[in-house]
């Protein structure tokens, strides 16, 4: 193997650096025993038992996680629907107009979408709190499931749920035994993805949250606003982990899943 | 062959056919994939479809699986109109072309899918996926997946499958396809044991025309939505019925000319000099026609009722026989096929020989379309 010249290594640590630098100082200032956050007082996890104590943080961690799981399911199962509609709908009416709006918040501007959110539930009268919050993240995360799925579904051998049906499956089985088993990666996905957005997003849940309801974006920053405190350190960095160890266990999972895969038609082919 | 004389209900006025296309047409927007068609296959008959892509073969098919409804006319099974009948509510099953096997699925449980949704209970289940996968020869692969077996095995698993709930109709669409040809051939013949054994009605769509002459009683031969013939493989072969089928089956000398009736036969005027006799009557501008194969070729005039001189313009050696392509005075160029019963270096006709080609007036026929 060449060895790296200079250059690539300076570049690489750089942009590593630029990357990480900001998460690694987050993550080792949690661990500060002092209440100033720039300066080092020796190693302690106080923070995290303090954040344990915290009843507003813990509220609304509790409050974000129910959003996620709620506005991600639903928008699961409408972004697989207008997926399906999309690509196995055939030509109806308005299939071009409502194909171009199903994208159309992928591109708009959040502040635009909490802002016309907010507006509407003023407008029918519908008080603010959680349930509106799952349903402004539904809206906007639907959109990313169903391209996820659509593309999916694309490639989808439509012989597959033809010989289902010659099977004597009927069109509610053949969705169920063959198509929804097929693309379950895509959807998981597409959930996951939903999950993610509804997690970490701050303007939409800003607009559309009521006094009773707060997120977890938002607590964290309305705190800084205040000041940052070796509280928020600590909290970042238990977010950080669970989103690493996440991402590492379903990278585990898709090699393993190809590495399985490449093993067993190498057999299939001698 | 398969063409045994006592099979052959279609001579038959008082047999009822399984299936019946009455005046069937299917349009797509301004295609027009299928024209007014009407065709009847019998019980037990391995019925090919035969045309190149884009005849309508496939639609055809389709159709009868119920994936595509007719535009205009009915199709009857079993006296039934079923035109509007959905697939999975059909007697019928298909082997499709991608085989369309489930991935996530095991061998055994794609075979078992059909008999699932009719709610066979496990027991029988088992005993009939164990039959068919015998019939198939599909040995002990029963808990692989479809992505680990050969292209072969899985040829065989679809066919397994859409044999297990022994459906009245069995429709294969370009079944052998993706295979070599050595096992094609093979293929070929297990596919006609298991249609005989079954006693199951098949409805094969092929563009090779070997493989339907192999395996189908009667062979149809498509072209732009209508069929142009239907017949028995020997007869599409020996008596087409126009200038089409006889240049899509196999290997035809076609020379234009004028006919007049000569008696009993007919003289066709190709060129000066070259005037061909064949069986039957015509009258007009017609197209002569004349296999390769019975064409002798010889040194000396030959004692045939058609006899033509001219010179080797090419040899065609295909292992076991040649092509000799002769050309006429006239210019018209006359494929002869001969056996290769000795050794090349031994063959009696080289490149630039004069030669004499003849044949019977049996042998020629007079094509008016």
């Amino acid at each position: 193997m060449r060895s790296p010249s200079w250059f690539n290594v300076t570049s690489l640590a750089l942009g590593f650096a630029f990357l990480y630098l900001p998460m690694l100082i987050l993550i080792v200032y949690s661990f500060n025993g002092g209440r100033l956050v720039t300066v080092w007082a020796g190693f302690s996890t106080r923070w995290y038992a303090e954040l344990l104590r915290n009843e507003a943080f813990l509220d609304a961690a509790w409050v974000t996680l129910r959003v996620a799981l709620i506005s991600s399911t639903l928008a699961t199962i409408l972004g697989v629907m207008a997926a399906l509609a999309l690509v196995r709908g055939g030509r109806f009416l308005g299939r071009t107009l409502f194909s171009g709006m199903i994208y159309a918040p992928l591109v708009m501007p959040e502040v635009i979408t909490g802002l016309s959110l907010l507006l509407l539930f003023i407008a029918i009268g519908m008080d603010r709190g959680i349930g509106t919050i799952v349903l402004a993240h539904t809206t906007f995360s639907m959109c990313y499931v169903s391209v996820v799925v659509s593309a999916r579904l694309a490639s989808f051998d439509r012989s597959l749920e033809e010989a289902a049906l010659d099977l004597g499956a009927s069109p509610a089985e053949t969705f169920r035994l063959v198509t929804l088993p097929i693309i379950a990666p895509a959807v998981i996905s597409g959930w996951l993805l939903a999950f993610t957005l509804s997690l970490d997003d701050l303007v939409i849940a800003s607009f559309t949250a009521g006094p009773s309801a707060t997120t977890l974006p938002m607590k964290i920053f309305s705190s800084v606003r205040l000041g940052v405190t070796p509280e928020i350190n600590a909290l970042s960095t238990i977010l950080i982990a669970v989103v690493t160890t996440g991402v590492i266990i379903s990278s585990l999972i898709s090699k393993q899943a190809i590495a399985r895969k490449a093993r067993d038609e190498r057999r299939a082919a001698r | 062959m398969v063409n045994d004389t006592s099979f052959a209900p279609w001579t038959d006025p008082d047999a009822a056919p399984l299936i019946e296309f009455r005046g069937v047409s299917k349009r797509f927007g301004e295609f027009t994939a299928i024209d007014a068609l009407d065709l009847k296959i019998y019980p037990r008959e391995f019925f090919a479809l035969l045309g190149p892509s884009g005849c309508g073969k496939t639609t055809l098919m389709r159709m009868l699986a119920g994936f595509e409804t007719p535009t205009e006319g009915e199709i009857l099974i079993d006296g039934q109109d079923i035109a509007r009948v959905p697939p999975n509510k059909r007697p019928v099953n298909m082997m499709f072309q991608s085989y369309a096997l489930f991935p996530h699925l095991s061998v055994r449980d794609n075979i078992a899918f059909g008999l699932k949704r009719e709610g066979m209970e496990a027991a029988a289940r088992d005993a009939r996926v164990d039959e068919v996968m015998r019939m198939v020869q599909l040995g002990a692969l029963g808990s692989r997946k479809p992505h680990q077996i050969s292209g072969g095995q899985r040829q065989r698993v679809a066919l397994a499958r859409s044999l297990a709930k022994a459906p009245k109709l069995l429709l294969l669409d370009e079944p052998l396809g993706a295979l070599d040809k050595k096992l094609r051939e093979e293929t070929q013949f297990e596919l006609m044991e298991i249609q005989e054994t079954t006693g199951t009605t098949f409805v094969i769509v092929t563009h090779d025309q070997e493989e339907a002459m192999t395996v189908a009683s009667r062979v149809a031969v498509m072209r732009e939505g209508r069929i142009v013939q239907v017949d028995m493989p020997e007869r599409i072969y020996e008596a087409p019925n126009s200038v089409y089928v006889a240049d899509f089956i196999g290997d035809v000398n076609l020379l234009k000319g004028r006919a007049r009736q000569n008696g009993s036969g007919v003289i066709v005027d190709v060129a000066d000099g070259v005037s061909l006799t064949a069986e039957g009557e015509a009258e007009g501008p017609v197209t002569y026609a004349v296999r390769p194969e019975k064409i002798s070729i010889s040194g000396e005039r030959p004692e045939m009722p058609n006899a033509v001189r001219g010179k080797v313009i090419d040899i065609g050696y295909l292992g076991g026989s040649s092509t000799y392509h002769v050309e006429l005075p006239s210019g018209h160029v006359v494929k002869a096929a001969t056996a290769n019963t000795r050794r090349v270096a031994a063959r009696a006709f080289d490149w630039e020989d004069e030669v004499w080609l003849g044949w019977s007036d049996t042998a020629g026929l007079v094509l008016q379309r």
